[in-house]
């Protein structure tokens, strides 16, 4: 998936060392956190413990957790692609492509009919 | 003329943030359409540019306050349990599962919302993010540029269902109580 960086012809010194990196690393988390939320929601609704475990707010009631621990581990994911890929090259079409999947089934997972299924 | 403020809550959830949201996603599509398109000719300048970084940053920060009033302030008045006996229409989650014909308001339409939702800021933030980063040079990158465009567009299909739940729920069982705040008085006539 990696290709060595390579600096873009550009107009402007700012983009003179940019690569895609980062920019990878912002996409792909962001489809993994929208998957995550969808799979949180659904084992919190599905595993008794873990109802109770997401009761982070007794108001907001299971909710709270889910969304809480998708937050930390998408922002998490982020950062460590971020580390690992700001400065490189990489083949945006599948990482795109990945990213759009999971959008897709999170979108997909969160319908009720389809979470129910589980 | 007077509003409780749980009503006036709903308001500030879902005409307010929720409603400028929606607003705000047909700009951005077409901006990053438009102007940032491999094809395009005109030149992206330095003022185009700052434009992209804080209307997404503004679109953020919206989904934000929008899913945080939703889930921490409206939701635990919507699912609040009454005593047993007591009036459901102050327990909207209670009234709706109360009958077979309203029920599947709550079942399909608040659960599929209240998740729904949270996918709106992860996906701005990202499609936020990435223009700060990046800015005009976006149009050099264009995967990055549909990705962006993309998440952009799911994120709007995601707050039009949340927000055509949101206005449905409101129409069958809103969510009122709490103080009233009197905005105007009237004189009769």
């Amino acid at each position: 998936m990696r290709t060595p960086a390579h600096p873009v012809s550009a107009a402007g010194p700012a983009s003179a060392t940019l690569t895609n990196g980062a920019g990878a690393a912002a996409i792909l988390a962001a489809g993994i956190g929208a998957f995550l939320l969808a799979v949180f929601a659904i084992v919190g609704d599905k595993v008794a413990a873990m109802t109770k475990f997401f009761i982070f707010s007794k108001t907001t009631g299971p909710l709270s957790g889910v969304t809480t621990c998708t937050i930390v581990v998408w922002l998490v994911v982020w950062a460590v692609l971020h580390v690992r890929w700001r400065k490189q090259t990489l083949a945006l079409a599948r990482i795109n492509t990945v990213a759009f999947v999971l959008l897709a089934l999170s979108l997909l997972l969160t319908f009720p009919p389809i979470a129910d299924l589980f | 003329m007077e509003i409780t403020t749980r009503s006036l809550w709903t308001l500030i959830h879902g005409m307010g943030f929720g409603a400028l949201y929606l607003l705000a996603c047909s700009g951005a599509l077409v901006e990053l359409w438009r102007r940032y398109a491999p094809s395009a000719a005109a030149p992206i300048t330095t003022r185009d540019e700052r434009f992209l970084r804080l209307y997404l940053l503004a679109m953020a920060v919206l989904a934000w306050l929008t899913v945080l009033t939703g889930t921490y302030k409206i939701y635990p008045w919507y699912r609040a349990t009454p005593l047993a006996g007591a009036d459901l229409t102050g327990f909207p989650q209670r009234l709706l599962m109360s009958s077979p014909d309203t029920i599947a308001w709550h079942s399909l339409g608040m659960e599929w919302k209240e998740h729904v939702a949270w996918i709106v800021p992860i996906a701005i933030t990202m499609a936020a993010a990435v223009a700060l980063m990046y800015g005009r040079n976006l149009r050099r990158y264009p995967e990055l540029r549909n990705a962006v465009l993309g998440f952009t567009a799911v994120s709007f299909l995601a707050a039009g269902i949340a927000g055509f739940f949101g206005a449905m729920l409101v129409k069958n069982a809103p969510v009122s109580g709490g103080s009233t705040i009197h905005m105007v008085q009237g004189e009769r006539e």
